[in-house]
């Protein structure tokens, strides 16, 4: 509804994606959220169209031009419109970019970026069985031998695991300095000692693989470790800066789609000899949806465009883009169901699938109790800069 | 006027925008409170009938003709064969041409190029026909386009018929393109309709913009006036003893035999179900089937029929049948004697295809699905009940 | 090795309507697309020139100079050029008079080898490939739905007919005419749009590809159309009233058993 004055290379991201929605994702979506499959084709038509580029600098490969994290968001926002499963596997690679954008060496960049900008699938890996919002208790340790270091322990929940060629993952150089004794390392798949644990079985983004990554004695050099020693949460906390907008974005196209779906199956449906759309009541709910869509949106994108222009410190208002359309994400895929009535109940129609969804939103790169923590820290320090 | 032009008088136009609504090439606007022509004007004649009000005016250029036309006389039709069977479309297009060839009082001709074919061509005799040109060589013992195109265009040359028909088939669509260039004719594609003008002109009728509008088309000033006909629209003629008719044998001149492209292999389509194009009964399903697995419904009730299965195109594009069963616009077309539209909503695009079958019965959830606007008999309810309920009472087991 | 797409700008019939009232087309907000059967043979060509490592592709349209934006369009699926062949003396042309143009143009691209779709989805002819390639005194394939092998001069194709695929050995240069089961076209990239926006369209007019004015367009064609109507229209029978889906079943068996068919 609104005029967000998008450039123009902006706008042609936008209709690539979702003319990949609309021919590529629409008619596969309920099959992989069915047999919870990874869906290569769809994201090798991702890559095929450039799109894994959009927040990748133009001299590493990509077209992120000084848009990068807007870009991502915007790419982000029209695959979940069709499919929020599927979208997260650009949405994770990018995820597991950031670091190496963040923290990477010119050296670094050259070796990862051109190939996660041409197709690679890439990966995140920070949580773990014990140090889920809390990070900074990590168990997994990295101890130098030579040019390399050796790394031992395991992260959980990860997003594209084992699907991903390329992993950001974090592990402890030094346990007795706690957060600052966190470093950040590289890992390609196919390494001695880097092996996946079982894939989970998810309520949502089933087409999106959860696994395990399990690392046993595995040898990294040196020259795979992002920032110097210690660096590593640091890193962390960047990237989710920099990150929790596009889970906002996700969030938000899920709810944009969900909506869409909503307003056209009123305005079909009929129940006594016109279509339900014409109850006030159910206007009103639109009406509802409709603008807590739109808030979330001018949130995420006024914050990705923040970060965009360098924003120091963003955190506070990258943790309210992800929880405001999240949480809204979650209200509308529901009350979505409840315009579809009983069908809307069922697998025959796709709006079931958008809740599932919509749930993890709230759930992953911090809970929503985590970002309302963030939020009121950021309030804090900012009273206190006064 | 020796130009054509599309006159409108500013006058009489009161800017109805009639017009504008039945110009097939959306060649007017309006200009103000003035209906305007532009450069996509076909001078088609369609516009001057729908003013209420004489606005408009069409001039069409009077052409000459190049050549002297009253010496082409003679309706042929091409006897199409494939490894020496003459093809279906064959028959119908000798029940046409003699309908054609009696109206004009001249001969009916079969031309038929191929080898070692005399049993065939002979058989041709005992229908309605006046004559039959036999070509044999065993160059044109398989269809080629530059031979049988060459052989076909020195023929017009020298024997001048005045209407040249083929089948819209592969092979008809294929060739007679590079005659009609050779001879330089007009040729009218794909046509479902043919008749003869008081002006003895062949008037060929056709549909276009995938079925949603008809033209017809005209070849005044230039012989033979030549057509392919759409399959299984026109009625075949039957054997009726002949015309005691005889065989022309020709021989080909080596030079027109000439070819660049060399045939390496035949891949003949191995089906196990009945041709669709030929088939009296199709069952046909589409997207209410809501799974490739459900399509075992529509097979059982097409094997009790014994009737061909088709498909719309969302459930091929679904990847639920091979496309070789989509019935419509981009797939078949098909004139069964009943056709059955299960779970198929009844696109415009899928309509053209079937909507000439001779009964058509519809089952769909949908009480306004556009199908039930064309099906003799409706069921508006859940196929995975009726259909069922049909195999049980065909005697199978649902 | 060169190759040339030729390439047709149609309005989208899926979105072609009949007015229920005046049974007319209505063409009002239909949009123009690149035929989609020549969508194929844009990525037949694009696919050749990327398995080959060399050559370019380039499409050629005849039309109005709105036609510029299925050009564009082609570009970002991989085209390398476009010409678009633009006159007033080129409209009205039949099947005859636009082989004839584009077989001018193909003169002076001189290309190795022509690629289309089997037919447009407008006119539904099927004629434009073949009369190009007779103009040109050049072989043809037509209803290809694989490229099995090509070099320069030389091409091994399989075509699709009503019973089977005939395999043919093509000398080229050739007009190739190809149907949809030959690939899945790609989807237009970015990086492709990007280019398709800056990319120069050439315009050529009767003058620049030596047409003789008298043989294109209207009137260099031997066909005129006499007159358009809208097809008879079928109208809808009986729905059948029953208690439950089951006795519809039985009913619908009855109807079929008294057409007597077979």
């Amino acid at each position: 509804m609104l005029e967000y004055f998008f450039t123009e290379e902006q706008q042609m991201m936008i209709d690539t994606a979702r003319e990949i929605g609309e021919k590529k994702i629409i008619p596969v979506r309920a099959q992989y959220d069915e047999e919870q499959a990874f869906p290569h084709d769809v994201f090798k038509a991702i890559a095929d169209a450039d799109l894994t580029g959009v927040y990748i600098p133009d001299e590493y490969g990509g077209c992120a031009g000084d848009t990068g994290i807007m870009n991502m968001c915007l790419v982000t926002e029209e695959l979940s419109k069709y499919c929020g499963g599927i979208s997260l596997s650009f949405a994770g690679t990018a995820l597991g970019t950031l670091p190496i954008l963040i923290s990477g060496d010119d050296e670094q960049k050259k070796r990862w970026l051109p190939r996660i900008a041409s197709g690679t699938l890439a990966a995140f890996g920070i949580t773990e069985p014990d140090a889920g919002s809390d990070a900074a208790s990590m168990r997994p340790t990295a101890v130098r031998d030579g040019d390399d270091y050796i790394i031992n322990g395991t992260k959980l929940f990860i997003s594209n695991g084992g699907e991903a060629d390329i992993y950001s993952i974090f592990a402890m150089t030094d346990k007795a300095k706690g957060a600052r004794g966190c470093s950040c390392f590289v890992l390609e798949k196919g390494m001695d000692g880097f092996t996946f644990g079982k894939k989970e079985d998810k309520m949502g983004i089933r087409a999106s693989c959860t696994r395990e990554l399990i690392f046993q004695d595995l040898r990294v050099p040196a020259a795979n470790r992002l920032g110097r020693e210690g660096t590593g949460f640091m890193t962390a906390m960047k990237t989710f800066d920099n990150s929790r907008p596009g889970v906002g974005s996700q969030a938000l196209g899920i709810a944009q789609g969900a909506l869409d779906l909503a307003v056209d199956y009123a305005r079909q449906r009929k129940q006594f000899g016109r279509p339900i759309i014409a109850n006030q009541g159910l206007q009103w709910m639109l009406a509802d949806m409709a603008m807590q869509v739109e808030a979330a949106r001018a949130l995420v994108y006024a914050t990705a465009r923040w970060i965009d222009a360098g924003a120091k410190r963003p955190t506070g208002a990258s943790a309210m883009s992800k929880c405001f359309a999240s949480d809204v994400a979650m209200k509308v895929t529901i009350d979505a169901i409840q315009v579809f009535g009983g069908v809307g109940y069922t697998k025959e129609y796709p709006i079931e699938k958008y809740a599932r969804d919509a749930k993890i939103t709230q759930i992953y790169e911090g809970t929503n109790q985590i970002q309302r923590d963030e939020i009121a820290l950021a309030l804090i320090k900012e009273a206190a800069r006064k | 006027m020796s130009e054509n032009a599309l006159i409108i008088n500013a006058e009489k136009c009161v800017g109805c925008q009639a017009c504008i609504k039945v110009c097939p090439f959306g060649a007017l606007s309006m200009q103000g409170s003035l209906a305007v022509v532009n450069d996509a004007c076909t001078f088609c004649g369609s516009c001057p009938d729908s003013c209420k009000f004489g606005a408009i005016t069409l001039h069409k250029e009077e052409k000459t003709a190049a050549t002297d036309l009253s010496a082409y006389k003679g309706v042929w039709v091409f006897g199409e064969q494939i490894d020496g069977v003459i093809q279906g479309v064959v028959h119908e297009l000798i029940g046409e041409g003699r309908i054609l060839a009696d109206t004009l009082g001249v001969p009916l001709t079969v031309l038929v190029l191929g080898h070692d074919m005399d049993a065939a061509v002979k058989e041709l005799l005992e229908y309605p026909v006046d004559e039959v040109i036999q070509v044999d060589d065993p160059a044109l013992q398989h269809y080629a386009s530059e031979p049988y195109a060459q052989v076909v265009a020195d023929l017009i040359d020298k024997k001048k018929p005045e209407i040249f028909l083929a089948g819209a088939t592969a092979i008809g669509r294929s060739f007679l393109a590079r005659v009609a260039v050779l001879v330089h004719t007009g040729l009218t594609a794909d046509c479902t309709g043919l008749d003869i003008t008081p002006e003895r002109l062949l008037l060929q009728t056709r549909p276009a913009f995938g079925g949603n509008i008809m033209a017809s088309i005209l070849c005044a000033n230039n012989r033979p006036q030549m057509a392919t006909v759409r399959h299984k629209v026109m009625k075949a003629a039957e054997k009726d003893g002949g015309r005691n008719g005889s065989v022309v044998k020709m021989n080909a001149d080596g030079k027109l035999l000439r070819s660049r492209t060399k045939r390496l292999d035949w891949l003949p389509e191995i089906t196990d179900t009945v041709n669709l194009v030929d088939a009296d009964i199709i069952v046909s399903g589409g997207r209410g089937m809501q799974k490739p697995e459900n399509f075992v419904l529509i097979e059982k009730l097409a094997k009790l029929l014994g009737a061909a299965v088709g498909s719309s195109r969302a459930a091929v594009d679904a990847g639920w049948m091979p496309y070789s069963h989509q019935v419509g616009q981009t797939g078949k077309t098909v004139q069964p004697k009943l056709y059955i539209a299960c779970g198929i909503s009844g696109a415009v695009q899928h309509l053209v295809g079937m909507s000439s079958a001779d009964t058509i019965i519809a089952i769909n959830k949908d009480k306004d699905a556009p199908i039930f606007s064309v099906a003799t008999y409706g069921v508006v309810g859940d196929l995975f009940e009726v259909i069922p309920a049909m195999i049980r009472e065909l005697g199978g087991e649902a | 090795m060169n190759i040339v797409v030729c390439i047709k700008q149609v309005p989208d019939t899926t979105d072609v309507r009949i007015d229920p009232v005046t049974n007319t087309l209505v063409r009002q907000g239909v949009e123009s697309i690149i035929n989609p059967f020549d969508a194929y043979a844009i990525e037949e060509g694009v696919r050749i020139k990327e398995r080959l490592g060399s050559g370019k592709v380039i499409i050629v349209t005849m039309g109005p100079p709105q036609a510029e934006k299925a050009l564009r369009e082609a570009i970002s699926l991989g085209a390398d050029e476009a010409v678009l062949l633009c006159s007033r003396a080129f409209a009205g042309g039949d099947t005859w008079a636009t082989s004839l143009t584009l077989s001018q143009a193909m003169k002076k691209l001189n290309p190795d080898v022509v690629l289309a779709g089997k037919q447009a989805i407008d006119g539904d002819t099927a004629q434009v490939g073949p009369g190009i390639s007779c103009h040109l005194d050049w072989p043809q394939a037509c209803y290809v739905s694989k490229i099995r092998e090509i070099e320069k001069g030389r091409a091994v194709v399989e075509c699709l007919m009503e019973t089977g695929k005939e395999v043919l050995e093509v000398e080229l240069p050739a007009v190739l005419t190809v149907v949809k089961e030959i690939n899945e076209p790609r989807l237009p990239s970015l990086k492709g749009k990007m280019r398709a926006k800056k990319a120069e369209i050439t315009v050529w007019n009767e003058a620049d590809i030596e047409a003789d004015p008298e043989k294109v367009g209207l009137k260099g064609s031997p066909t005129a159309v006499n007159r358009t109507f809208s097809p008879p229209r079928r109208s809808g029978g009986e729905i059948i009233q029953a208690e439950t889906n089951s006795e519809a079943g039985k009913i619908l068996v009855g109807k079929i058993k008294e057409l007597q068919i077979g």
